[in-house]
């Protein structure tokens, strides 16, 4: 963390998201802190929904509703919603994959202890973005083999000429911005998020513990910057859910505009 | 913002520019979580609904199989109750007719009895009356007798001409009785 050890205050930089390497440095498989709270994110998945999901009752208890409360909305406000039974059935590993994935490295960013969300660093929301894209691809393809890529480029109803400026446009906004978007959406909120954190935090640190050496009203400061450190934990968890929501819907409406494609 | 952190990234590292280690480890995460729910939660979460359903079809088919049970049984207890006022019905009629009949049996019984006591009655009657005829006959003959004696002064008890002057004098009183009816 950006706290201070000469006496001035320093502010956190974006070297709080590349953290010493703990193992096999130097190797491509180097493993620093974030890679391990990604671990960490992904064996509360497996353990909750494991536990949750292993001795399933026709009435649920209330670990079991809970866990099923959580798939449910993944199943029916996203993939059945937008993509009917049918499709939705379909892509459903891959939609409730990307929301618990998102949401649960989302939330490390304000467990104690934790405090960096798995996502702030681009690998996570790039790997998501490019599974997204080519699920979307691999939807309109299988959907209307040979049609997909004249339809998305050269939109049918669209007068001849226009094509030398919707086809750039269409190209540019379908296969390139998607993914794009997606990926700096989710890293700059939880990049954004994770900043002011800690700038809240290490200048409540600085406040009561630094800068009340030379006058002790500096520790009021503090109080109001610990609050709005509070406030805006609690803001994170609302953006934690909010993005692996906006994630998981965005691939899903990818995937339903490249089904529904014009023939 | 992004300006901002473009240009961190310039001084040390790029957060925009993903390090090998990065990818691989987030594709594995990937790629575990997608196996997992793929291969695990959501068959046994279908699992599950699809066992829902059927509990509730089930239960469903369970109360319609109910119904129909009840509505048999009511239409059972209706039929019983019916065949039981009928039965009723018929057990009151014939011992109505049984009543008739009986009632009708005494009477006629009575009536006989009435009419046998009454026979008896006349024969005895008529035999009390021909009984008091016949000893009336010969007390009034010797009742005549004796007085006539006395009128006429003479004997006339041990005469075979009294003894038909009785009788002629009988006959003619009979003959005048029968005369008069």
């Amino acid at each position: 963390m950006a706290t201070s050890d000469d006496g001035g205050f320093h502010g956190p930089s974006i070297e709080e998201f590349f953290p010493e390497v703990i193992f096999f440095a130097g190797t491509p498989f180097e493993m620093n802190r974030i890679i391990l709270i990604r671990f960490l994110a992904v064996l509360a998945i497996v353990l909750i929904f494991w536990i949750g999901t292993r001795r399933m009752k026709v009435v649920p208890g209330r670990f079991q509703s809970i866990v099923e409360m959580g798939l449910d909305f993944a199943r029916v406000n996203i993939a059945e919603d937008l993509l009917g039974k049918k499709d939705g059935r379909r892509f459903l590993p891959l939609i409730t994959t990307i929301f618990f994935m998102v949401l649960f490295m989302n939330i490390t960013g304000i467990i104690p202890f934790l405090n960096i969300a798995g996502t702030s660093v681009i690998g996570v929301p790039l790997v998501l973005a490019v599974v997204a894209w080519f699920a979307f691809i691999y939807a309109g393809i299988k959907k209307h083999p040979g049609a997909f890529f004249k339809n998305a480029l050269f939109p049918p109803g669209v007068p001849k000429a226009l094509y030398i400026i919707v086809t750039p446009i269409e190209l540019v906004s379908t296969f390139v911005l998607r993914p794009v978007t997606l990926t700096l959406r989710l890293l700059m909120n939880m990049v954004v998020g994770h900043l002011l954190l800690v700038l809240f935090f290490s200048a409540t640190q600085f406040f009561f513990f630094t800068a009340t050496q030379t006058n002790f009203f500096y520790s009021l400061f503090g109080v109001g910057t610990l609050a709005f450190g509070f406030v805006f934990t609690l803001f994170e968890v609302l953006v934690a859910v909010l993005q692996a929501y906006v994630f998981a819907l965005l691939t899903t409406v990818y995937i339903q505009l490249a089904l529904a494609e014009e023939h | 913002m992004l300006n901002a952190i473009l240009a961190a990234g310039e001084e040390g590292t790029n957060p925009l520019i993903p390090a090998p280690y990065d990818i691989i480890w987030s594709a594995v995460c990937f790629v575990v979580i997608l196996f997992f729910f793929w291969r695990l939660v959501l068959p046994r979460m279908k699992k599950l609904l699809d066992e829902r359903s059927a509990a509730i079809e089930g239960n469903m088919e369970k109360a319609d199989e109910a119904q129909r049970e009840a509505e048999a049984a009511l239409q059972q207890y209706t039929a019983q109750l019916a065949e039981a006022r009928a039965e009723a019905a018929k057990i009151r009629e014939q011992a109505r007719v049984d009543a008739q009949r009986i009632g009708s049996e005494v009477t006629a019984q009575a009536q006989n009895e009435a009419e046998r006591t009454k026979a008896n009655a006349q024969v005895a009657i008529e035999a009390e009356r021909q009984a008091a005829l016949v000893s009336l006959r010969s007390e009034v003959g010797s009742l005549a007798i004796d007085l006539a004696s006395g009128v006429v002064g003479e004997s006339l008890s041990d005469d075979a001409k009294a003894t038909a002057l009785v009788d002629r004098f009988l006959a003619d009183l009979e003959a005048d009785t029968s005369g008069k009816k």
